[in-house]
C-alpha cells in the first residue's frame, strides 16, 4: 500500500466533532436571527414572517441615539487605539532587541490578560475621582477607557504584518537615498496598510461590543447599544434585540468582507 | 592612499556581540578598490564578505577603521547619503511597486524631475532589456527578470559604485551563465566600478579584473585572477580557488624533497624549510616511467568528467595526487589501475606555499 501523509480527516469521529463544533458556534447565532423575523412579540414561540421589528427598533429614538454614541466612540477610540498600536509596533520591532523585549509585550497586551471586570473597577475609582475634581461628566472618559482596552487588539495584527515583512526592504530603500521619512512613508507604511486595516477593523468591533467596562465607566444617560440592550432585555423580552442584534452582525460582516477584498487586492 | 582608488577601507575592523559570545566578522581589513573595475571578493560563507560590503553601503557602522570614497571618509555616513547602491541576494525589489516605480525609487527621493525621472528609468530598463515588462508588479516575472530589476534598481541613480552581494546564486546555472556575461557587459559599458561578492570560485575567476580573497574576516590575496589561480599565497588560498595537489616536502637550495630522494626544482626565491607544495591537477603529467623522471606512482582510481579525466596517482609514501587529463576523442589513453607510471610536473608549476 502506497504511503500517504497524515490527514487529520482520517481520525475517527472527525466529522462528528466538526460537525458539533459548528453547530455549537453558529446555531444560536441562526436562531437569533431566525426569531428577528417573528411576527409575534416571543423570541421562542414561532409565529410567522415578518419585518416588523425592523422598522420599530429603527423609529425607536432611544436605539438611534445609543447607536450613534456606540459609533462614535467606537470610530475615536479605533482610530487613537491603531495609532498608538502602530507605534508600539514599529517600536517593537523597528530596533534592537533588548532583553525586556517580552516584558514591553506583556505590558502592551495588559488588557487582553487582566480580567475586565478589574479594570473596569479600577476606571471607575481612577474617573471618579477625576470628575469630581474636574466636574467633566462628558463621552471621553468612555472614549478613553475604549481606547486602552482596545491597544492590543490593534497591536496584535499590526505587529505580526510587521515581523512578516522582510526588513532587506527598508535597507534597499535607504539604499536608494530614502530617509527614514521616506522609508516609511514610502515602503514600510504601504506594507503595513493590511496590518493597520485589520487592527483598525478588530479594535472598532471590541468597542462596539464592550458591557462590562461601559457599564462601570458611562455616566448617567450614557448608554450605548450593547449596554442598551441588555437594559431593555431586562425589563421585557422582546423581539427588537433580535433585530437590532441581526444588524450589529450585518455590519461585522461587511466589514470583514471589505476588509478581505481590500488585501486581496493589494497582495 | 592609491591616486585611482575609488573605496577604500582602512584597518576595518567588525565585531559582532550576541549574548554573551563575540565573533570577529572583520578583522583589521585593508582593501583600496580602482576606479571603474569590476573587484570581486571571494569567499565561503561567514569570511566576511559581505560585513565588508554592508560596511561599504553603509549598513553597518565598523567597530573600529576607516571607509573612504574618494578620498573622502564616509565611515558614518548613514546609506541614503552615500552614491553607492546595493544589489541584494533577495532582490529586495518593493513588491507593492510596479517595475517602472521600483526602478525610479532612487531617482525619486534623490528629488530629481519627473521627466527626467522617466527618461532614466526608460534607459535603465533598456540597458537589462525589460521595456516591456515596465508596468508589471516583481511577483509576476521570473527569478532571472527580478535579477534585472534589482540590476536595472540599482543602476539607475549612476551611483559611483555599484556593490553586488552574491547576485547570482538564485538563479539556475544557465541563467546564470547568461547574467555572468550580461554584467561584465554592463560594467564595461557604463564603466561603473562593481564589488561582487561571491563564494562561487569560478564565477570570480571569470568575471572580475582582480579578486580579493577572505577567510575568518581577514584578506588573504588580492590579485588578478591569473596570479590568484597561479601564484596562491597560501594553502587556504590553493585549495579553495580550483583544485590543487598539496604535497608536502623539504625545501632546501632551490629543491624540494618530496618523497625519499626524489627532489624537484622550485623557484629559488621560494621559503625554506618544510612546506607545502600545491600543484594544479592540469599541470601533472603522467609519463612512462625511465630514468629521466626521478618520480614515480602507483595508478590508482579514475573519474570521467567528459572533458577530462581526473586519475588519482599514489607515490611510494602513500600521498595521493590527482592528474586532470584531457580526454581525446579516441579515447583509452587513462591507464588502468595499479600501473606504476612516472609522474612529471610542468615547468613553474609547483608553488611552495607559506602554510
Amino acid at each position: 500500500m502506497a504511503r500517504r501523509d497524515f490527514s487529520a480527516s482520517r481520525i475517527p469521529g472527525f466529522a462528528t466533532v466538526a460537525i458539533l463544533v459548528f453547530c455549537a458556534l453558529y446555531a444560536p447565532i441562526v436562531i437569533l436571527v431566525a426569531y428577528s423575523f417573528n411576527v409575534g412579540d416571543s423570541i421562542a414561540i414561532w409565529e410567522g414572517f415578518s419585518f416588523r421589528w425592523y422598522p420599530i427598533a429603527w423609529n425607536n429614538e432611544q436605539v438611534r441615539e445609543v447607536t450613534m454614541r456606540s459609533l462614535t466612540v467606537a470610530t475615536i477610540a479605533a482610530l487613537i487605539a491603531t495609532t498608538v498600536a502602530t507605534l508600539a509596533a514599529l517600536g517593537t520591532t523597528r530596533r534592537r532587541k533588548t532583553r525586556g523585549q517580552t516584558f514591553i509585550y506583556l505590558m502592551i497586551n495588559q488588557p487582553l490578560m487582566v480580567p475586565e471586570i478589574v479594570t473596569a473597577v479600577a476606571l471607575l475609582i481612577f474617573f471618579a475621582s477625576i470628575k469630581v475634581a474636574t466636574g467633566y461628566q462628558g463621552l471621553a472618559y468612555l472614549i478613553a477607557a475604549h481606547t486602552a482596552f482596545c491597544i492590543p487588539f490593534a497591536y496584535l495584527p499590526i505587529r505580526a504584518r510587521l515581523e512578516g515583512m522582510d526588513t532587506t526592504l527598508e535597507t534597499a530603500a535607504a539604499d536608494l537615498y530614502a530617509t527614514h521619512w521616506q522609508t516609511f512613508r514610502f515602503v514600510t507604511l504601504p506594507l503595513l496598510m493590511p496590518g493597520i486595516i485589520a487592527g483598525l477593523m478588530l479594535a472598532f468591533v471590541t468597542s462596539l461590543d464592550d458591557v462590562v467596562i461601559t457599564l462601570f465607566v458611562k455616566s448617567a444617560g450614557q448608554d450605548t447599544l450593547p449596554t442598551y440592550m441588555l437594559a431593555k432585555i431586562r425589563r421585557s423580552v422582546s423581539a427588537e434585540v433580535n433585530a437590532i442584534s441581526t444588524l450589529l452582525l450585518l455590519l461585522t460582516v461587511v466589514l470583514l468582507t471589505a476588509f478581505f477584498l481590500l488585501t486581496r487586492k493589494r497582495e | 592612499m592609491p591616486a585611482d582608488a575609488v573605496i577604500e577601507a582602512r584597518a576595518a575592523r567588525k565585531v559582532f556581540r550576541t549574548g554573551q559570545q563575540t565573533v570577529v566578522a572583520l578583522n583589521d581589513v585593508s582593501i583600496a578598490i580602482r576606479k571603474g573595475e569590476f573587484f570581486t571578493l571571494l569567499g565561503p560563507s561567514g569570511c566576511g564578505k559581505t560585513t565588508l560590503l554592508r560596511l561599504i553601503a553603509g549598513f553597518e557602522t565598523p567597530s573600529s577603521g576607516q571607509i573612504l570614497l574618494n578620498g573622502n571618509d564616509i565611515t558614518d555616513a548613514p546609506p541614503n547619503l552615500r552614491p553607492v547602491n546595493t544589489v541584494f541576494q533577495s532582490y529586495a525589489l518593493f513588491p507593492h511597486l510596479t517595475v517602472r516605480q521600483n526602478v525610479g525609487f532612487g531617482l525619486q527621493m534623490q528629488g530629481v524631475a519627473a521627466s527626467e525621472i522617466t527618461d532614466k528609468v526608460k534607459r535603465a530598463l533598456s540597458l537589462v532589456r525589460l521595456e516591456d515588462l515596465a508596468d508589471r508588479k516583481p511577483q509576476q516575472l521570473s527569478g532571472g527578470q527580478q535579477q534585472r530589476v534589482a540590476l536595472a534598481r540599482a543602476l539607475a541613480p549612476s551611483p559611483e559604485v555599484l556593490l553586488l552581494d552574491e547576485p547570482l546564486s538564485a538563479l539556475d546555472l544557465k541563467l546564470r551563465k547568461e547574467m555572468q556575461s550580461e554584467l561584465k557587459r554592463l560594467q564595461h559599458e557604463l564603466g561603473i566600478t562593481f564589488i561582487f561578492v561571491t563564494h562561487d570560485q569560478e564565477e570570480a575567476l571569470t568575471m572580475s579584473d582582480r579578486i580579493g580573497v577572505m577567510s575568518k574576516g581577514s584578506l588573504l590575496q588580492i590579485g588578478a585572477p591569473r596570479e590568484i589561480y597561479n601564484h596562491p599565497v597560501n594553502r587556504f588560498v590553493a585549495d579553495f580557488i580550483g583544485e590543487t595537489n598539496l604535497i608536502p616536502a623539504e625545501v632546501r637550495n632551490a629543491k624540494a624533497t618530496i618523497v625519499r630522494n626524489v627532489s624537484i626544482p622550485v623557484d629559488p626565491a621560494s621559503p625554506e624549510g618544510a612546506h607545502t607544495l600545491a600543484v594544479r591537477p592540469e599541470h601533472v603529467r603522467i609519463v612512462p616511467v625511465s630514468g629521466d623522471v626521478p618520480l614515480t606512482a602507483k595508478v590508482g582510481e579514475s573519474v570521467y568528467f567528459g572533458t577530462d579525466s581526473h586519475i588519482q596517482l599514489l607515490l611510494a609514501d602513500g600521498t595521493e595526487i590527482i592528474a586532470r587529463h584531457q580526454n581525446e576523442a579516441t579515447g583509452g589513453e587513462v591507464p588502468p589501475p595499479g600501473t606504476e607510471v612516472g609522474v612529471a610536473f610542468a615547468p613553474g608549476a609547483v608553488q611552495v606555499l607559506e602554510d
